[in-house]
């Protein structure tokens, strides 16, 4: 089988994988990196979200092998080194902008890559990021709060909590 | 009980969720997170005909495929029960269900799109599904029927050939009302007639299915790892049911689960093949689900096809209801099918209204599509759905305002019992439709609707109620209408030496924040802090048997079950507070922590009292035994019963009859809150998740039992951008009267009262353009409307 060489959230990966093997896959299966969750086949649901090199992209729509010499960022990455959650995250949280959590590692990887490219998104800013994200919880309300807080604006007009 | 969550974020406190950290941070352990060493996978080969004989399933090519361990098919599964149906409804003339068998793998025939054939178990997925391609099916078709209607008439091809028809079952309720309801529609002033549809949804939680099975050869034990809403639930049903494994003897653990909304309560044949099959091969064997699987195997929601007549005075008082439902059943009966059109469908038909006489009629079809069985509300949305818009309907047609009827209408004494065998404990229907009004500006509605007009959209109104019964469920009730499980509740509470709490609770939170809420229950309770108590649930080895969660009943049933186990061990820790006080046990007070004697400052705190139940050397040692634990079962006395009003505002584009939502509004009366902001976040959920039913959802097949939306590319999934933010609010609350919390539940409200509200809005919209429409089908996609304009 094939090898593939990567850095994942800052350390070299490397592993054996079949040509077909999904990045996605080898996230979870080869470097037990299991925060990136598979929820659909037809690459829709936005769940296997994370950054290849800087970019947002659906793990998913990508071969494990065309991820070679790659950076990769996955949600086992962002917070810091001792725990503490980074602001996206902390903003998820202190919202409520999750609930099953399934979709969560996806969206906040989709937040920080809009946040990255627009630091202040209007809320219709942010409902089209998400554009490529299904939650089935939240009914989206608190994560489209959630990451406008997370851009420092003030959401306490926003109804409800 | 304060309201407020006090200092140590107890009850009323919007504590956010402990359990977001490890989401947050990527650690959750979903089930398809569980490898296990030395597991196998299995790919289950499902039919793709909606109907057809098994002439020929020949694996012997497959069989010599890379990395093979074994292939399952029927005949591996002859002599071993099959999936059971946990409610038996009897039909109008006395006679049980018409109840076919659902073997774990097709035996014979196979009855829909989806239905597994052969089970390869392989070293890797990917081999295991390259094998299952090798399988060799000789399968003779056979005519197909998906429509209900046609299903029920003579001659139509039978989905079981060992049932005289594709009726399960004609179910009327109350029966005896019947002579007395037609009577009341021939003295009626007026009757509105409305045919409708309740589409076939899925319920789609984001984590697909996942099953582990492991066994154990040295102890003989098996374990389940499932995606599970109700790990005892499955332990029973599988283990007496289909494999006769004693529950001693198996274990099944639901660990964090990715959303269930109804459609991970049910007992399915993956489960029962990998605990089989994880014996049979020796070593692990696991199964995840992919999303186009999860179409055809989930258990699908809704699907009634309905007609509604309501009978009015000439004062506009509604005089009698009567409605007759065909519901889709699949092809075969899921866990709790049978219950859902019936038992959780008649039963609300009255409404928040004063109805006195009502009628129901339901026909439970079976047909070669997937099974359908609970989805978030089951049977509540769809009653809602018809009440709510056949008078919205009969205002239009009187010329009345549809809130002014309403309120007309409402029940407003309690507790009361309404004609379909329930009875309200506690509402103020007319309050929470104030709180709602409060919200929307109806009065500046008319200058809002010529802004929309002046840019060539028209604007709509819709405003619904709904009521429903949550908190299921009471044991013997439940037994005497056809539940074949009791619906209590349990929860242990663990008391440590050092004082810290564990509650081990039947309740599974796959969402709902249950490892946040119930701690604040006990900190409130106790007077700690709710950092020191930790919550239990989804593991069979540590919990008490208990029923799971659905039906909004964690908080009502679980909840109160941990109220009265944390009660027995308050009682307990106060004898023992007696004793090192050298106090009389009446005397003592538990507040903030500490136990004092009445009037005086003698006080030891919880940690103190704690520590003496395990280190028993000053101790009533003749009275009382060490250790401090106590489990509690809680049967709850009646059905708890959440109401609200709903609105909603659209602007429809003529030009393309696209319907976008301007603003929803809920108003809801859950009785007391726990978390507001997770209640919040219930309301939320399941308002998204009734615009997706509203105007994007549909569950289409073919006429020859095709799945046509078998992927995110077909069934349109509510995306950030179809919704807008929420109004929630619920002060407005009436506690319930026979729980220990008040509580009534919140997990359905959302997906209950909003498909009504919309669609009200949406026809409101219409006629306002000078359409001469009552009625358009959900989902309220431009075609549909656009059609409908087109007259
Ligand atoms: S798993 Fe990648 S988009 Fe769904
Ligand atoms: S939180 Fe459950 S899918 Fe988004």
């Amino acid at each position: 089988m094939p090898q593939v060489s990567m850095t994942v959230n800052g350390k070299s990966a490397t592993g054996e994988v079949e040509g077909r093997t999904l990045l996605s896959t080898f996230l979870r299966e080869n470097l037990n990196l299991t925060g990136t969750h598979i929820g659909c086949d037809t690459s829709q649901c936005g769940a296997c979200t994370v950054h290849v090199d800087g970019k947002q992209v659906k793990s998913c729509t990508m071969l494990a092998l065309e991820a070679e010499g790659a950076e990769i960022a996955t949600i086992e990455g962002q917070a810091a080194e001792d725990g503490t959650l980074n602001a996206i995250q902390q903003a998820f949280q202190d919202h409520h902008g999750l609930q099953c959590g399934f979709c969560t590692p996806g969206m906040v990887m989709a937040a920080a890559s809009l946040l990255k490219e627009n630091p202040k998104p209007s809320e219709a800013e942010v409902r089209h990021h998400l554009e490529g994200n299904l939650c089935r919880c939240t009914g989206y309300h608190n994560i489209v709060k959630a990451i406008m807080a997370a851009s420092g604006q003030d959401v306490s007009a926003i109804a409800a909590e | 009980m304060p309201k407020d969550g006090g200092p140590n974020g107890g009850i009323g406190a919007s504590t956010t969720r402990r359990e977001d950290v490890r989401f947050l941070s990527g650690t959750g352990n979903y089930t398809d997170d569980i490898n296990i060493r030395g597991q196998a996978y299995v790919h289950f080969l499902r039919s793709d005909v909606a109907h057809g004989r098994l002439n020929k399933v020949d694996t012997s090519e497959a069989a010599k495929m890379p990395g093979v361990v074994r292939i399952f098919t029927g005949a591996d599964f002859e002599g071993i029960g099959g999936l059971p149906c946990g409610w038996c409804v009897t039909d109008k003339h006395g006679q049980p269900m018409q109840e076919p068998a659902h073997p774990v793998l097709a035996q014979g025939k196979v009855r829909h799109v989806g239905d597994p054939i052969a089970a390869v178990v392989a070293e890797t997925p990917e081999q295991a599904r390259d094998a299952a391609e090798m399988i060799e099916l000789d399968i003779e078709e056979l005519p197909a029927v998906i429509d209900m209607k046609a299903a029920l008439e003579d001659g139509a091809p039978k989905v079981h050939d060992d049932l005289t028809s594709n009726l399960c079952y004609d179910w009327g309720f109350v029966e005896e009302n019947k002579d007395a309801v037609a009577k009341a529609f021939d003295e009626a002033a007026h009757v509105t007639t409305l045919e409708l549809r309740n589409q076939r949804l899925v319920a789609n939680p984001m984590e697909p299915r996942v099953a582990i099975g492991d066994f154990n050869r040295a102890t003989g034990d098996h374990t389940l790892y499932t995606t599970s809403q109700n790990p005892h639930v499955i332990r029973l049903l599988m283990g007496a049911f289909v494999l006769g494994i004693p529950e001693h003897k198996l274990r099944v653990v639901a660990p964090d689960v990715g959303g269930g909304f109804g459609t991970k309560i049910f007992h399915y044949a993956e489960e029962a093949f990998c605990t089989f099959a994880a014996k049979a091969v020796n070593r692990p064997v696991k199964w995840t689900s992919s999303r186009s699987e999860a179409f055809i195997s989930d258990a699908h929601g809704r699907d009634h096809v309905t007609t509604i007549q309501l009978a009015l005075d000439k004062d506009n008082n509604f005089t009698a209801l009567r409605t007759d439902t065909h519901a889709n059943m699949g092809a075969y009966l899921s866990t709790f099918a049978p219950s859902v059109p019936t038992w959780l469908h008649g039963t609300l038909m009255a409404g928040n209204y004063k109805t006195p006489l009502i009628y129901v009629n339901v026909k439970a079809v079976f047909t070669n599509t997937v099974p359908v069985d609970a989805y978030r509300g089951a049977g509540r949305p769809e009653a809602t759905f018809q009440l709510e818009r056949v008078i919205d309907k009969a205002a239009r047609e009187l010329g009345v305002d549809p809130v002014e009827l309403r309120r007309q209408n409402f029940i407003t004494e309690f507790p009361y019992a309404t004609p379909v065998a329930v009875e309200y404990d506690t509402g103020d229907y007319h309050g929470t439709m104030d709180v709602l009004e409060s919200m929307i500006d109806r009065a500046g509605f008319d200058a809002r609707r010529k802004e929309s007009e002046a840019r060539g959209k028209l604007r709509g109104l819709g405003v619904n109620c709904y009521i429903e019964a949550c908190g299921i469920a009471p044991s013997n009730l439940v037994g005497q209408l056809g539940a074949r499980a009791g619906l209590y509740e349990s929860a242990t509470v663990r008391v440590n030496a050092t004082g810290g709490i564990v509650v081990m609770t039947g309740s599974h939170s796959h969402g709902q924040g249950h490892e946040t809420t119930f701690p604040q229950v006990i900190a409130e309770m106790i007077g700690i802090d709710a950092s020191m108590v930790e919550i239990e649930h989804g593991d069979t080895d540590k919990a008490p048997m208990g029923m799971g969660t659905y039906g909004s009943r964690s908080i009502a049933v679980g909840g109160s079950a941990m109220v009265r186990a944390a009660e027995k061990v308050i009682n307990k820790a106060k004898k023992i507070a007696a004793h090192l006080l050298e106090a009389s046990e009446a005397d003592i007070e538990l507040a903030d922590g500490q136990f004092s004697v009445a009037g005086t400052d003698k006080a030891v705190a919880w940690g103190d009292v704690c520590l003496a139940a395990y280190v028993p050397h000053n101790y009533p040692l003749e009275e009382i035994e060490p250790g401090l634990e106590e489990t509690a079962f809680y049967d709850p006395a009646n059905f708890t019963y959440p109401s609200g009003a709903y609105a909603c505002e659209v602007e429809v584009d003529p030009d393309t009859g696209k319907v976008e939502i301007l603003s929803f509004a809920a108003a809801d009366d859950f009785g007391n809150i726990i978390n507001p902001m997770i209640v919040d976040g219930q309301v939320h959920g399941g308002i998204g998740q009734g615009i997706g039913q509203a105007l994007l959802e549909s569950c289409v097949y073919d006429e020859d039992g095709q799945l046509l939306s078998a992927s995110y590319m077909d069934y349109a999934m509510p995306r950030a951008s179809d919704v807008p933010f929420y109004a929630v609010d619920h002060s407005s609350q009436t506690p319930c009267t026979h729980n220990p919390l008040g509580v009534k539940g919140c997990g359905e409200a959302g997906a209950i009262g909003s498909p009504p509200a919309i669609v009200n809005a949406v026809v409101d919209a219409l006629r306002s353009g000078g359409h001469d429409i009552y009625h358009v089908d959900m989902p309220v996609s431009p075609s549909r409307v656009w059609a409908a304009m087109q007259g």
